[in-house]
């Protein structure tokens, strides 16, 4: 047999029918749903007189649009239009018989955290959702990516998804991190390094001994960027952390199943001398706490740099980045440690696990919050929230100042009321940095949790190792 | 689905690399659960002030351009999140082609849902084009889907690249899903074979 990447592997064993010139009928795990992305698609289906193939395989849950705020279960507090959104999928779910978790249950929470929680997500499946970030769950070795709202209609009537093979990319981390570097800096440097469109018609295998150091938390927030680069997904090879962290899970496999299933899961990996279309190989030590300056993710520096002069750049960059300092209010040359912020937000699929938690508890444990600075911590999900009210978090950050809030989306793209206002300026663990996603003309910097959490104590972007 | 087969229109320029599927149809209007109707707030950030006024330098509130049914961008165009709204909000404004250097996958995959043809073309015959949508209503754009060719107004002709079976599907209007419950067969034979081999999944 010919030498195979990882994801030759697991695509070869989801391909239900291929066509004369490749297009093929890709078979699907599991599929995640949301509220925002997939009325539509039940809507047409219910159009076509059509049910859902596989319920058991289908997961909901609604996050992006759901309030953060204690006592939100009350109908009242949601506005019209998301109440709406939210009432639709409860209604979808029941009709259709997918599993779901409301926003009463403990267990809601944004659907990339909701589904390895649980046990949805294993090694070797297709995974997909209405939603880019599902990249997510490549970190336990699965082919997981984001899809549109045609295409999640296609996946609940069929099961399947109409795609042809991306090409193969592996991004290599080599050696050790340096200290106060975090899972977040890996993965924006590498954007920084392709740009956003760097990753565009590849699925990238993120491997080399930095990314097999990480924890699985940590291995998430790496794959969980891969879009921004660009790519239809990001997958790294399951390894013992990963069978631990996935063993005992309501949904993982138990007893004979789960040894039959650790027994395929560890031939996921790529063959030795499997063909790559492209390589990217950055040193550890190379790599610095990095924080974005503009409004595109591959606006990426170390936070001791200054903001670039647009003319440092060439073709429509230069135009681009113009635009990017006029927006966000800075000057070419300017140090990044200057930049003062006015909000910080923790959380997000990218970074609202408890290890995240941990990390910014850790920097702000016995200090303060920047006086007049807003700044929130919104966990991933009801049980991370529950975990880090056990291991004392929550109260650190509540003594520090910081708001505590419900699981879901929130500030990431700002649908619910956690908005900025035109002109506040943000240190944000999210992964979007655009014009207007966290608010009309609000500004964003995009960071690790620990050096968010040192910039809410010192009211500016702030190198974090500073501080340790 | 709507069939696209020749277009022949006015091309609206938006020379700016990177444009994110948040500028062409921010999160506020992804509350609605249709599909129609999103066409007033495409590039709404863009195109309308803090009181909701048009911003006269926005292309699509010049004159020349208000019926523009093409866009001529720069790289990367949709990139960032999923959300078919944007495919949704070109269309309903009435654009059914965009050419660029390059697109975002999942963008790309959406336009093709909803009859929007995406058109990779090298930077060259981008910038010809780029110049020719610079005239507005005074250049018409051609494009013909069957013959994979853009024409510019001077009569310049561009052939671009696509897949055969997306060319197919927009050519003749026709429905994903339908196309491949044709194909429930291979999907029950399929289920059956995985269903032995990985029991858990
Ligand atoms: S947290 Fe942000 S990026 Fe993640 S699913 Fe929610 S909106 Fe999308």
């Amino acid at each position: 047999m010919s030498p195979k990447t990882l994801y030759d592997k697991i695509w070869d064993a989801h391909v239900a029918h291929e066509d004369a010139d490749g297009t093929c009928l890709l078979y699907i795990d599991r599929h995640l749903v949301h509220e925002v992305t997939s009325p539509q698609a039940f809507e047409g289906l219910r159009m076509a007189g059509r049910q859902v193939r596989a319920p058991e395989k289908t997961i909901a849950v609604p996050d992006h649009n759901v309030p953060t705020t204690i006592g939100r279960e009350n109908p009242d507090q949601m506005p019209e239009d998301s109440r709406i959104q939210v009432a639709a999928l409860d209604k979808n779910a029941k009709d259709f018989g997918i599993h779901y978790y409301p926003v009463s249950d403990v267990r809601q929470g944004i659907v990339h955290i909701v589904g390895p929680e649980q046990g949805w997500t294993l090694p070797g499946m297709t995974v997909v959702c209405g939603d880019s970030h599902t990249a997510t769950h490549g970190a336990f070795g699965s082919l997981a990516h984001g899809i549109g709202t045609s295409e999640v209609e296609h996946v609940l009537a069929t099961q399947t998804l109409i795609q042809k093979k991306s090409k193969n990319m592996k991004v290599e981390i080599t050696g050790k991190l340096r200290p106060g570097v975090t899972a977040k800096d890996i993965t924006l440097s590498v954007i920084g390094k392709t740009g956003t469109a760097g990753g565009t018609g590849y699925v990238i295998e993120y491997c080399g001994e930095a990314i097999r150091d990480l924890s699985m938390e940590g291995r998430m927030t790496v794959c969980n960027m891969a879009i921004e680069g660009g790519a239809r997904a990001g997958l790294i090879a399951p390894d013992e952390k990963t069978f631990e962290y996935v063993k005992g899970r309501p949904h993982a496999p138990k007893g004979a199943a789960w040894e039959a299933a650790l027994t395929y899961w560890k031939t996921l990996f790529s063959d030795d001398d499997a063909h790559w279309d492209k390589v990217i190989t950055i040193k550890g030590e190379d790599i610095a706490p990095v924080v974005t300056w503009g409004t595109s993710p591959e606006d990426v520096l170390p936070i001791t740099d200054v903001v670039p002069a647009p003319e440092s750049f060439s073709g429509g960059k230069v135009g681009a980045a113009q635009r990017a300092l006029e927006y966000m209010g800075l000057t070419a040359g300017q140090r990044l440690q200057d930049i003062e912020i006015d909000t910080v937000f923790i959380g997000s699929c990218t970074n609202g696990r408890i290890e995240d938690l941990r990390a910014a508890a850790d920097v702000v444990k016995g200090k303060k919050v920047k006086d007049g600075l807003r700044a929130m911590v919104v966990p991933g999900s009801g049980l991370v929230r529950a975990q880090a009210e056990e291991e004392g978090l929550a109260d650190i950050f509540k003594e520090a100042g910081f708001e505590w809030r419900m699981a879901g989306c929130s500030m990431c793209l700002a649908m619910n009321p956690d908005q900025l206002a035109p002109g506040e300026r943000c240190a944000a663990t999210s992964n979007r940095n655009f014009e207007g996603r966290q608010g009309r003309g609000g500004r964003t910097h995009l960071m690790s949790p620990a050096m968010a959490a040192a910039a809410a104590l010192t009211g500016k972007l702030t190198d974090v190792r500073e501080l340790m | 689905m709507e069939k696209f087969d020749k277009l022949s229109g006015i091309a609206a320029p938006m020379p700016l690399v990177n444009i994110d599927t948040d500028m062409i149809i921010p999160k506020q209007f992804l509350k609605t659960i249709k599909r129609s109707g999103l066409g007033v707030n495409l590039f709404d950030e863009m195109r309308y002030d803090d009181n909701g006024d048009e911003i006269a330098d926005f292309v699509l509130n010049k004159p020349a351009y208000r019926d523009a049914q093409i866009l001529v961008a720069g790289d990367n165009f949709g990139c960032g999140s999923s959300r078919e709204h944007a495919p949704w909000a070109l269309l309903d404004f009435g654009i059914r082609c965009v050419i660029s250097t390059s697109f975002a996958d999942i963008f790309y995959n959406n336009c093709f849902k909803n009859g929007i043809l995406p058109i990779v073309l090298p930077q060259e015959a981008v910038d010809v084009l780029m110049k020719d949508a610079e005239k507005g209503a005074n250049a018409r754009i051609e494009v013909d889907l069957e013959n994979q060719s853009v024409t510019s107004s001077d009569g310049e002709v561009f052939n671009f690249e696509i897949d055969s079976f997306k060319k197919h599907c927009l050519l003749n209007g026709l429905d994903d899903i339908g196309l491949t419950m044709k194909k429930a067969a291979s999907i029950d034979a399929f289920e059956a074979k995985a269903q032995a081999e990985r029991p858990w999944a």
